[in-house]
């Protein structure tokens, strides 16, 4: 079932287009059910394809086909890297390194508390902040250092 | 109801640009509706309703302008505009670019933030001239302050009356909507946005038909980038002829440049056309750790990387960059200082567009993987003498033979690396190590 209060989000998104044309909510909707559950489970798949009149399998496509979106359990805090061109050049690695030391996980996993994952970002659009990431798809840190990382873990409850 | 929202406030402002599409910087809280609107803005869209003025009479002060598309492909405004016929008495779209996701590029960032009110107004104007009832901006799913901004920024311009059902008591009705992406570059391309809104997986259309035919729901639809909508209002007001002035021949008016990697004070900077590199670079402080220049992208990864040599004495413009055969693209200028390993560079390069492709065109598919799977065997120290000819060979058959551009997005960087810098690749194969010492 989707939370009532993701289903006024999502109707809020719906006005934004023709009535028979819900599909295009699709991206927010399953933007919204994520950052309630951190995840899209099959259920919440299914829920929105019920909810938006589409076939389970086209809410599944647009799912796997855009990065932001996780379809397995995630940490808490999900930490999303810029390593593309312009933030490596600012040290990007530096501050991947310093993050897979301190949780002791690399990219694509999921510490053993379940608090952090690490992510390998593509360009954010941002590049002028570099080195920068983003925490649950949401909150943006940029011009990063290896002591503003301590910062922000420290500061992830 | 207006959300709040935290004033955002430019932590720098760089001196000696010619503001146009970020003007309010200059002022307090500059994102806010009563900064647009204390420098003029939105006159030209109550003149317009006013004096019922001629769509015909926009255009030609558009082409004037020498006006051209700002997302990297630079076709004049004024002719995209005129694609879209007025007797089309059905329903039209008019979509806003702000997807920007290729490496280097982070300007309409910026104008979301800091001046989203220009863009609104001047995608009311292209409204008006193209008799579009409803829009659409999107914006690129990681930045996601911009995209609160930008719906504060609509619900501020419905509360007075500049978007809605008639405007400002016209006939003129017109209303804008906030979308986002969410991961895939792919979907700037324009085809791939489209069925993004649709609520498909961003991959690109076939061309024909063209958006101005057979757009979104297949009604016709014109895309235009943010940066190219926001500088229409100032066209306006100061006339196409000073727009055209600021610049050059063929490259009219001021462009932002991102300027990002190795420089002291990476950033925006939105210069008159024609602007000497070098003057780019002296403002944007010189090479960070005062270290040597070694390469620039100009453009972004879907334009050809130059050496310093080749830079040093170009102009940042259309002719300016083709002539050292570059491309101005969308304004992505990429620093490389004499510590970057081109080989790595390329291999972060060529994994991007490798993860993006979208995988529908053979050629852009496998040959994405097969180009990062050669450059990584090189830097993992494997490579062979064969394998620059190989690259060279597979780039070139990407090139050409697909839907959409990104196959020659992809191929760009690679042939133009091991052109200005064979000898470090051949090093680099030779010895199994990278012959810059990286820090
Ligand atoms: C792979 C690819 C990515 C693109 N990304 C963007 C983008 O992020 N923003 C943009 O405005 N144009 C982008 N474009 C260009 C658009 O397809 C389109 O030409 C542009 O939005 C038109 O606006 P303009 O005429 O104002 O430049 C991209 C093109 C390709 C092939
Ligand atoms: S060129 Fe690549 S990205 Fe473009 S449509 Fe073909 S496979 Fe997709
Ligand atoms: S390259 Fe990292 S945000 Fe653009």
């Amino acid at each position: 079932m989707i939370h009532a209060d993701d289903i006024k989000l999502i109707d809020k998104e719906l006005k934004k287009f023709p009535d028979n044309q819900k599909q295009s909510a699709v991206i927010s909707a399953l933007r919204i059910v994520q950052t309630r559950h951190g995840w899209l489970s099959k259920e919440h798949i299914s829920d929105i394809a019920h909810y938006l009149g589409m076939p389970e399998i086209a809410v599944m496509e647009v799912a796997t086909f855009y990065n932001m979106f996780n379809l397995e359990p995630k940490g808490k805090y999900q930490i999303t890297v810029c390593t593309n061109i312009s933030c490596m050049l600012r040290n990007s690695d530096e501050i991947v390194q310093h993050l897979e030391k301190k949780l002791g996980i690399s990219f694509g996993e999921v510490s053993k508390d379940k608090k952090f994952s690490l992510k390998e970002g593509e360009c954010m659009g941002a590049c002028g902040s570099a080195p920068l990431c983003l925490i649950n798809n949401h909150t943006m840190h940029e011009y990063l250092t290896t002591e503003k990382i301590d910062q922000l873990l420290a500061s992830l409850k | 109801m207006v959300k709040q929202i935290d004033i955002i406030k430019p932590s720098k402002i760089f001196p000696n640009q010619d503001l146009v599409c970020l003007r309010t910087m200059v002022h307090d809280d500059p994102g806010s509706i009563d900064t647009y609107l204390k420098i003029g803005g939105y006159e030209q869209l109550k003149q317009i309703l006013k004096k019922k003025t001629k769509p015909e009479a926009i255009l030609a002060e558009l082409k004037t302008s020498g006006l051209r598309g700002r997302g990297g492909a630079g076709f004049p405004t004024a002719i995209k505009w005129s694609f879209m016929s007025r007797d089309y008495d059905g329903m039209k779209y008019l979509v806003c670019n702000s997807d920007e996701g290729e490496p280097g590029t982070f300007k309409d960032r910026d104008i979301l933030r800091y001046n989203p009110h220009q863009l609104i107004e001047g995608m009311l104007i292209a409204a008006y001239v193209m008799g579009t009832r409803v829009g659409y901006n999107y914006i690129h799913g990681e930045i996601w302050r911009e995209y609160e901004l930008f719906e504060k920024a609509l619900d501020e311009a419905r509360d007075h009356g500049f978007l809605g059902e008639n405007i400002l008591g016209s006939d003129f009705s017109f209303d804008l909507f906030a979308v986002h992406g969410y991961g895939a570059y792919i979907c700037g391309e324009e085809t791939a946005l489209i069925e993004s809104i649709e609520g498909k997986k961003g991959q690109p259309r076939y061309k024909p038909p063209f958006p101005a035919t057979y757009g979104i729901y297949g009604k016709p639809t014109n895309v235009n980038n943010t940066e190219t909508f926001a500088s229409v209002p100032w066209i306006l007001e100061h006339g196409g002829q000073a727009f055209q002035d600021l610049g050059v021949e063929n490259s009219g008016g001021v462009k932002l440049f991102s300027v990002s990697g190795h420089v002291e004070k990476p950033g925006n900077y939105e210069i008159k056309m024609g602007t000497p590199f070098s003057e780019l670079l002296n403002m944007a402080g010189g090479i960070w750790h005062r270290r040597k220049l070694k390469a620039v992208i100009p453009g972004g990864p879907s334009t050809a990387v130059v050496p310093a040599a080749l830079i040093e004495n170009a102009t940042m413009d259309y002719d300016g960059l083709q002539k050292i055969g570059s491309s101005l693209g969308a304004g992505s200028v990429i620093i490389m200082d004499d510590s970057t390993c081109m080989v790595s560079a390329l291999k972060r390069l060529s994994y991007f567009f490798y993860e993006e492709s979208c995988g529908q065109c053979t050629p852009c598919r496998e040959g994405t993987g097969w180009v990062y799977r050669v450059i990584k065997r090189i830097v993992d120290g494997k490579g062979t003498r064969e394998d620059l000819e190989l690259l060279t060979d597979v780039s070139k058959k990407i090139s050409g033979r697909t839907i959409c551009a990104l196959g020659d997005a992809a191929a760009t960087p690679v042939l133009s690396f091991i052109k200005h810098f064979r000898p470090e690749f051949e090093y680099f194969i030779q010895h199994g190590h990278s012959m810059v010492n990286t820090k």
